[in-house]
């Protein structure tokens, strides 16, 4: 019985435990790993994957998946700093990355839930065309943002704590108040666990899923303005690739790739253990052509522990 | 007599968990003859089927074919033995020939290993023309009409060198002219010395092609007949052959005003439907597998469309095109299938049970969430669910107790109408009875229920008025005190006309 819930336990809090044995392994193998400096280094560099994972979480959980997330982060980013270099009004250029990102993110779920074209083809598409629009806007080269205002969201201190940061924890925070407490969140859990039986319970399931998809874009903004707002420059390449450390936060954050199943504060769990693999490998001065093969290798050792786990778990039931 | 008898079964035994399937069954069909088999859904009939046909294992058991003692471990093991199933949905590749789908896994080659198109065409179409079918075998299935299809299938047994073929209700999807071919083809098959095991819920057929027939209830073997020797109320009864005990409560209804009304509801398998239901009232719709009963019930609420037709609640028209809007309509639905459509099986009880009143626990976007507790409680109270706690995922209930959670949660929605497919499918006599009592219950505070079930002694003791559908069309409506089995049976099968 005892042995019953000490797994059950370890199964709750199982990216945590993957985390601490991460974290114990960077103290051991780098002593500057636990300076407080770098720790918030660390938090910074999670906080566009994390934001981005944050939207993520709501897309898997219906079951499906965004690709086109970096692009809608990319686009809003360079409009954003456009909007900045023509009139330099930073609450302008704000408002108009989100409304980018819901705009996007809604075209998303239109085509997911509304056309029922399968998530990934169409995000697939939409992460090429949205990628397009970077490059033709920008014209290939980045756009530099002088305001301090609008850079204060990803550069800015309050009491010490990084702005982006204190944007994160309150995203999250926001974010499994809608997915525990509303009705919102028990649709999209209803909806990913079986979206059938949800539909024959009254819910409106077109609507959930293009809701879960346009949350998703609005972060994608969101996200868009904090690493704009931190590298001071908006590029066009910013954001490329971003949608698998997105997708490998959720899954080390033991939500379920095939809907109904998790939670969203793991995901920044597993942002964090993405990004202190990163800092480790930095601080170690490995090669940064091999730093993926390592992030690869440990993602795919996480997944088959998490897997492992959840087994023991379901037997000990 | 014995060199005769092609396959042979001796004390099958079934057993899935918490149910016997099969307790003990015996067959034997003799060479060149067309053996019906008949039983009420849930019979056996399928299990055993499948366990002839390899697709499936038995608990304990002897099989033979041809006098020799066999045991299959796959379909592909009991094709060796000659024994071939045509399923009732085809198993065919689409956007292959019809040549290609009757030798597939078995093409000829040629020396070189590559496929010899010239020998699978000449064979193919030699098979085709033995059966007299006009078609050509390099046509695509995807081409084929149903029952085109379903002669490819038999083409394909033959190729196989099949000696037993099992038809799973073949003139399901077939119209009349082409039942008449497929028989046509079934009465060659037997000079040919192929035996078949027919299955089909319409008597007419069975007396129409059998030689003999075994009738099966309840996972017994009942009898093995003639057809000479028996006839329609025969095997009728031995089908039935259940007495109904005081598993259901005494029903005293009155007739009241009108609380659903049903106008001309046409849609997927269901023309022209028109009812009316009472207040307080528990109407049955009887009718067999693919009647429509279970197509209307879902129409009715939306979860289908509706071609055309009117829905009046409390003489009000109302818009029934969703589910959604069904549920604000005041009507409520139990799926015959809780797995798939009732019930999210990876999520907790407490989930499921609030997710058709989301809106009347919540303040604005907001989950009261001592409300829900409380309602929910209440609710498993009622329902007698017994459940670890609110936390416990609904798929590790047990089905009785899954089946009370559908019911939960649709109470919840507080509707004044119920529609109910096969509310006690898969639930043990206990909790059987507990869903009756509560179903009873329900009417006497004015709520208003349409009960869909094949469960026939089920409908006759809930029901307080009976209507029949058969192919889609309301047949016949019979107020309690005339309704029994053999009548329901005659005029949901088509084995009497309708002016009768």
């Amino acid at each position: 019985m005892n042995k019953k819930k000490l797994i059950n336990q370890i199964n709750i809090y199982r990216s945590v435990l993957i985390l601490l044995v991460i974290c114990i392994f960077a103290t051991i193998l780098s002593p500057s790993f636990l300076s407080v400096t770098n720790l918030f280094n660390v938090f910074k560099q999670i906080t566009v994957a994390g934001v981005v994972g944050c939207g993520m979480t709501f897309v898997i959980l219906t079951g499906g998946i965004d690709l086109s997330v970096g692009s809608i982060l990319g686009l809003s980013g360079v409009l954003a700093a456009g909007v900045l270099e023509s009139t330099g009004n930073p609450v302008l250029a704000i408002a108009l990355a989100l409304a980018v990102g819901v705009l996007c993110g809604a075209i998303n779920g239109f085509f997911v839930s509304f056309c029922e074209i399968p998530p990934f083809i169409s995000t697939l598409g939409m992460m090429t065309l949205l990628r397009g629009c970077v490059l033709v806007y920008t014209k290939g080269s980045p756009i530099s943002i002088k305001s301090d205002a609008y850079k204060f969201f990803g550069k800015g201190a309050i009491a010490g704590i990084p702005v982006p940061v204190i944007i994160l924890i309150l995203l999250f925070l926001l974010a499994h108040y809608i997915l525990t407490q509303t009705s919102y969140g028990r649709s999209i859990y209803a909806f990913g666990g079986n979206r059938e039986a949800a539909r024959l319970s009254g819910i409106s399931t077109r609507f959930t899923e293009w809701m879960a998809y346009t949350i998703n874009g609005l972060l994608c903004g969101i996200a868009g303005v904090i690493l704009t707002a931190r590298l001071g420059s908006a590029q066009s390449t910013s954001g490329t690739g971003i949608e698998m450390d997105a997708i490998a936060a959720v899954i080390l954050g033991g939500t379920s790739l095939s809907g109904g199943v998790g939670f969203v504060l793991p995901t920044v769990v597993g942002a964090m253990i993405m990004g202190i693999i990163d800092n480790i490998l930095t601080l170690m001065n490995v090669n940064p052509h091999a730093t993926n093969i390592v992030k690869g290798a440990v993602i795919l050792i996480a997944v088959l522990v998490d897997k492992k786990v959840k087994d023991l778990s379901a037997k000990a039931e | 007599m014995n060199d005769n008898i092609v396959l042979h079964l001796e004390s099958i035994v079934k057993t899935f968990p918490g149910v016997k399937a099969l307790d003990g069954v015996q067959l034997d069909v003799y060479r060149g003859e067309v053996h019906a088999l008949c039983g009420e859904n849930g019979a056996g009939k399928s299990t055993l089927m499948k366990i002839i046909a390899g697709a499936q294992g038995y608990t304990s058991g002897h099989m033979y074919v041809n006098g020799q003692e066999v045991v299959f471990h796959s379909t592909k093991e009991a094709e060796r033995q000659g024994i071939a199933m045509i399923y009732q949905e085809f198993n065919m590749v689409p956007d292959m020939s019809v040549a290609e789908n009757m030798y597939l896994g078995r093409l000829p080659k040629t020396s070189y290993g590559a496929v010899d198109w010239k020998k699978l065409y000449q064979d193919a179409q030699e098979v085709l023309n033995r059966l007299g079918l006009k078609f050509d075998c390099k046509t695509k299935v995807r081409n084929l009409s149903v029952a085109e299809s379903q002669m490819t299938e038999i083409a394909k047994c033959l190729t196989i060198g099949a000696k037993v073929i099992i038809m799973d209700e073949p003139t399901a999807a077939l119209t009349d002219e082409e039942i008449n071919i497929l028989f046509g083809i079934i009465d060659d098959l037997k000079k040919k010395d192929i035996s078949i095991l027919y299955i089909s819920h319409r008597m007419d057929e069975i007396f129409r092609i059998s030689d003999r027939l075994t009738v099966f209830r309840d996972g017994k073997y009942i009898a093995t007949k003639n057809i000479e020797d028996t006839d329609y109320d025969d095997v009728v009864s031995m089908m039935v052959g259940r007495s109904v005990t005081n598993l259901y409560p005494e029903r005293h209804y009155e007739k009241k005003e009108v609380a659903l009304e049903l106008k001309n509801i046409c849609g997927k398998g269901v023309h022209d439907i028109s009812l009316k239901l009472h207040q307080g009232e528990i109407l049955g719709i009887a009718g067999l597998m693919g009647s429509g009963t279970i197509e209307l019930s879902k129409i009715v609420y939306g979860a289908i469309p509706m071609a055309s037709g009117e829905v009046y609640v409390n003489g009000e028209k109302k818009d029934c095109r969703t589910p959604k809007k069904a549920l604000k309509s005041g009507i409520g639905f139990v799926s015959d299938d809780r797995k798939q459509e009732g019930l999210v099986l990876i999520r907790n009880i407490r989930e499921n049970v609030s997710l058709s009143s989301l809106d009347k626990i919540s303040k604005g976007i907001h989950i009261d969430k001592k409300k829900e507790t409380e309602n929910i409680h209440a609710q498993v109270a009622r329902m007698n669910i017994r459940i670890s706690g609110l936390q416990q995922l609904v798929g590790k209930l047990s089905g009785g107790n899954q089946q009370k959670v559908v019911f939960a949660k649709v109470l919840e929605a507080d509707p004044s109408i119920l529609i109910l497919d096969e509310p006690t499918r898969g639930v043990d006599v206990g909790a059987k009875a507990e869903i009756y009592q509560i179903m009873d219950e329900l009417t006497k505070m004015g709520k208003s229920i349409i009960l869909i079930s094949t469960d026939l002694p089920e409908l006759i003791g809930m029901s307080d008025r009976v209507i029949i559908m058969r192919e889609g069309h309301q047949v016949l409506e019979l107020p309690k005190e005339k309704v029994n089995q053999e009548i329901i049976l005659a005029h949901a099968s088509g084995g009497v006309s309708e002016n009768e």
